[in-house]
């Protein structure tokens, strides 16, 4: 008989007054008890909802079975089988809108905790790895670009595949967003790391310092001996606003603030990477990226940090465990607020931001209501740093470089329904391809492209 | 890891380096950058790539110690690595067709930028006068260099040390006062030089190609930390340039935003020369 308790089993959390001092993970997992006990909520639904929520399709209620026996190994590899990275997803994707969002328990009280218990058994399994074989090579050569969850995953899957695939990376650490967007409270560096620590003992190849389209292009990675080539590019370019002000000292792009961060360290003592410190930061937007910088900020020592979104609290599109943490750390919501323009002082650095109030109008083509500006409601926001984290477009170089390439008016790249490009042989998928949008989606992307490569190669 | 194979001080802050790495020297054209991290501590630098030898896979860097990277990058000797060198980034220089006679300007370690700029339209034939600006004669640099590629080799020290005394702009506006046609005018150097020179060349409606120095960290367009403004609009120096038109470009912003981390940056070089953080 199912625990028919409402709520998911409670997980421990560090407290928010003491994790704002720290850059430690917040939710610390459950512990193989709680794991148990939270599995006994599952009702093993004939029809599975739950996974056609999932967009990699885990055997959500047959993992949660063996978890419930207390089988953690076989659970683990339920999720592996169809889940290149479940210590990631676990962790970072938004299972309200998938798998938790389609699960029966959830219509009266709380979904099972499907991504608490995965992420469970990836950390359970962390330390456990049997070594991997090195798979036999079949002699044919791929080249990936980028090393986001989209190239991982594809890189993972033809390696395991027999083929010798070399991942080329534009920074100097491999990883994409998982490396210097999502900061370390989120989702710990090490386990990255470990994935791709993992990947090298399949035999993959990751080359850093490599930005094609400059130091070699894509039609030279083909004439190298590459019978294929994927891009993962990811989402590139931030947007500002176009608004006054944007160009005065203080005025951060969510990307550079979260890489100073994250990725250069800068809040790491020993590390050269500069930043500046801010007592109060207005952070523009209302997804996971905004809510990382904001939550970012914070622990740098800003006391003040405000999320200023056009929307209301209900339109707010980050995960929604990310929004309630915020809140616990003291983050305040400016909703229904939009930019009119940045205040510098003699100096050229931040001192105000001015916002106009909005009230959310019809529903528009997207059904959500498009915010409308209430005139004359223009009022400052005292602050000396502002973060724009209203998205990116995708970047050009590797389009520009690549003769037959082709994107949409958004600057994404074209593909059909086997992530073929426009061009033979070479493949995309992730937010390259999507626009900005989540590393799950990322991940079913360079699986389905991993498995046309091969199609491809082997029909040549 | 990228090696160091040949090291020179050309003055006391100034030092040449000579760096394997193959695939960067095969592509590298004059006007492009790499992107330097000493170690894993390190921060993300820009230096221009100041000359190439494709045959023996090197590229050559010439940097001046200002700040804590640069004075621990110059500590390094032959036979030393460099964790991250990635490259050849921006945009090479573009010259207009027909150019038959330019002006090329460097202010100080700019020099070390300018001369790659100098060397390549020398090479294409075209007539090059070099002016190089320097605060006395105890800190010229690559002055052999310059001069062999070069029609006309201008030093200038501020102080009248060596050459004729005064700024680069006094001698760029002899020069053209004394009936030069220039066809274009390319200026490297520190950003006040680089703004003087366009509000020299405006009236005379010279062309005028600057190369921009703005804080960076990835150089691939991914951050915008680059951005500068030019002609009214957002670019992005790591992808767009960092060559761009001088009469279109807002100078003062660019110094300011330069200055983001001067306090930071201070209490750096303070904790490397024994000096306490916060102290
Ligand atoms: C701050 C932040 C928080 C997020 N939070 C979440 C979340 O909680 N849940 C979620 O599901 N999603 C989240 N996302 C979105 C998610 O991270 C992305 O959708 C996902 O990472 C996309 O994966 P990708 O493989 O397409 O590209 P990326 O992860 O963007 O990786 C692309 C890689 O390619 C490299 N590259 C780019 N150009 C070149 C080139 N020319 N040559 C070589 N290499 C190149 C880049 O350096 C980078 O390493 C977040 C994103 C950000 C920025
Ligand atoms: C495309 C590009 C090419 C460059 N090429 C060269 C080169 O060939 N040789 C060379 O010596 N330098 C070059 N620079 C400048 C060099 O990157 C900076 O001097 C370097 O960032 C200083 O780092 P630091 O940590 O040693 O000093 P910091 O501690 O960062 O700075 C020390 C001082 O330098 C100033 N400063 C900081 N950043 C810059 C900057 N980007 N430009 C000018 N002043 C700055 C600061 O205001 C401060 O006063 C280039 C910059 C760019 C963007
Ligand atoms: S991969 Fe993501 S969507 Fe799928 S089951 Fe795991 S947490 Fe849910
Ligand atoms: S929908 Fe919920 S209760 Fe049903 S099988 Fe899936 S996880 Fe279990
Ligand atoms: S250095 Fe990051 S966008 Fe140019």
């Amino acid at each position: 008989m199912a625990d028919m308790s409402l709520n998911k089993t409670p997980i421990t959390e560090q407290p928010p007054q003491e994790r704002i001092c720290n850059f430690k993970e917040v939710t610390l997992g459950y512990t193989a008890d709680e794991a148990m006990k939270e599995a006994g909520r599952c009702l093993n639904c004939k029809n599975k909802p739950c996974t056609t929520g999932c967009p990699v399709n885990v055997r959500i209620p047959d993992f949660i079975a063996k978890v419930a026996e207390g089988k953690f190994e076989e659970a683990y590899d339920i999720i592996k089988s169809t889940n290149a990275l479940p210590a990631v997803c676990g962790r970072v994707c938004p299972q309200e809108n998938q798998c938790e969002g389609k699960c029966v328990r959830g219509i009266k009280g709380e979904p099972v905790g499907i991504g608490r218990l995965e992420r469970f058994c990836a950390d359970y399994m962390m330390d456990k790895q049997k070594q991997t074989v090195k798979p036999v090579s079949n002699g044919h050569k791929v080249a990936v670009v980028g090393s986001g969850p989209s190239s991982l995953t594809a890189a993972g899957d033809l390696a395991k595949l027999g083929y010798e695939v070399t991942v080329y990376e534009a920074f100097h650490t491999a990883g994409g967003v998982l490396m210097y967007g999502i900061p370390e409270f989120r989702l710990p560096k090490e386990i990255v790391r470990k994935e791709i620590k993992a990947l090298e003992d399949l035999g993959v190849k990751i080359m850093t310092n490599m930005v094609i389209g400059k130091v070699l292009s894509v039609d030279e990675l083909i004439e190298m001996g590459n019978e294929a080539v994927f891009i993962g590019s990811g989402a590139g370019l931030p947007r500002f606003m176009g608004i006054e002000g944007e160009s005065l000292i203080g005025v951060y792009s969510a990307n550079e603030y979260l890489t100073r961060i994250n990725l250069m360290k800068a809040y790491k003592d020993g590390y050269e990477t500069p930043i500046l410190q801010s007592e109060s930061v207005a952070v523009v937007g209302g997804g996971n990226v905004a809510m990382d910088s904001a939550r970012s900020a914070k622990r740098m020592g800003a006391k003040n940090v405000y999320i200023v979104y056009r929307r209301s609290m209900d339109e707010l599109p980050a995960r929604k465990e990310e929004v309630h943490h915020a809140m616990q750390e003291g983050i305040e919501f400016k909703v229904l607020n939009n930019p009119v323009r940045i205040i510098g002082d003699e100096n050229d650095r931040v001192k105000s931001i001015e916002v106009v109030s909005m009230e959310l109008g019809e529903p528009d083509e997207s059904g959500r209501r498009s915010p409308v500006e209430i005139k004359g409601s223009e009022h400052t926001i005292d602050v000396d740093t502002v973060i724009m984290a209203i998205g990116t477009s995708p970047n050009p170089l590797i389009k520009k470089t690549t003769p037959g390439l082709e994107t949409n008016k958004r600057g994404c790249l074209v593909v059909d329904e086997a992530n073929a490009t426009t061009k033979d042989g070479v493949y995309a998928g992730g937010d390259a391809v999507t626009g900005a949008a989540t590393v799950i989606l990322a991940m079913g992307a360079g699986k389905k492209a991993a498995a046309e490569i091969d199609k491809y190669i082997k029909s040549k | 890891m990228f090696k160091i194979i040949r090291k020179k001080q050309l003055n006391e802050q100034v030092v040449l380096f000579e760096i394997e790495a193959p695939f960067i020297a095969a592509k590298a054209e004059a006007g492009q950058f790499i992107i330097f991290r000493l170690d894993e501590l390190g921060e993300r630098v820009p230096l221009t790539i100041a000359d190439y030898d494709r045959q023996k896979g090197t590229i050559t860097i010439i940097f001046q110690a200002v700040g804590a990277s640069t004075m621990m990058l110059g500590e390094l000797n032959e036979g030393d690595c460099i964790s991250d060198v990635v490259g050849p980034l921006g945009v090479a220089t573009e010259y207009g067709d027909n150019i038959k006679k330019v002006a090329v300007i460097g202010g100080g370690v700019g020099c070390a930028i300018a001369y790659p700029q100098a060397k390549k339209l020398h090479n294409m034939g075209v007539d090059v006068d070099l002016i190089a600006g320097f605060r006395s004669k105890d800190i010229i640099i690559l002055e052999d260099e310059m001069k062999a590629v070069s029609t006309n080799l201008h030093i200038c020290t501020d102080d009248g040390s060596y050459g004729s005394k005064g700024f680069v702009t006094d001698k760029l506006k002899e020069l053209i006062e004394s009936g030069n046609k220039y066809d274009e005018v390319i200026a490297i150097g520190p950003v006040i030089m680089m703004k003087f020179i366009s509000k020299l060349t405006e009236p005379y409606g010279i062309k005028t190609i600057v190369s921009l120095n703005p804080i960076m960290i990835d150089g691939t367009g991914m951050c915008g930390g680059c951005r500068v403004t030019v002609d009214g609009k957002i670019r992005y120096a790591c992808v767009d340039g960092p060559d761009f038109d001088g009469h279109k470009v807002d100078f003062d912003e660019l110094m300011k935003r330069n200055s983001t981390y001067k306090k930071q940056e201070a209490e750096h070089v303070c904790r490397l020369t024994g000096g306490k953080k916060n102290g």
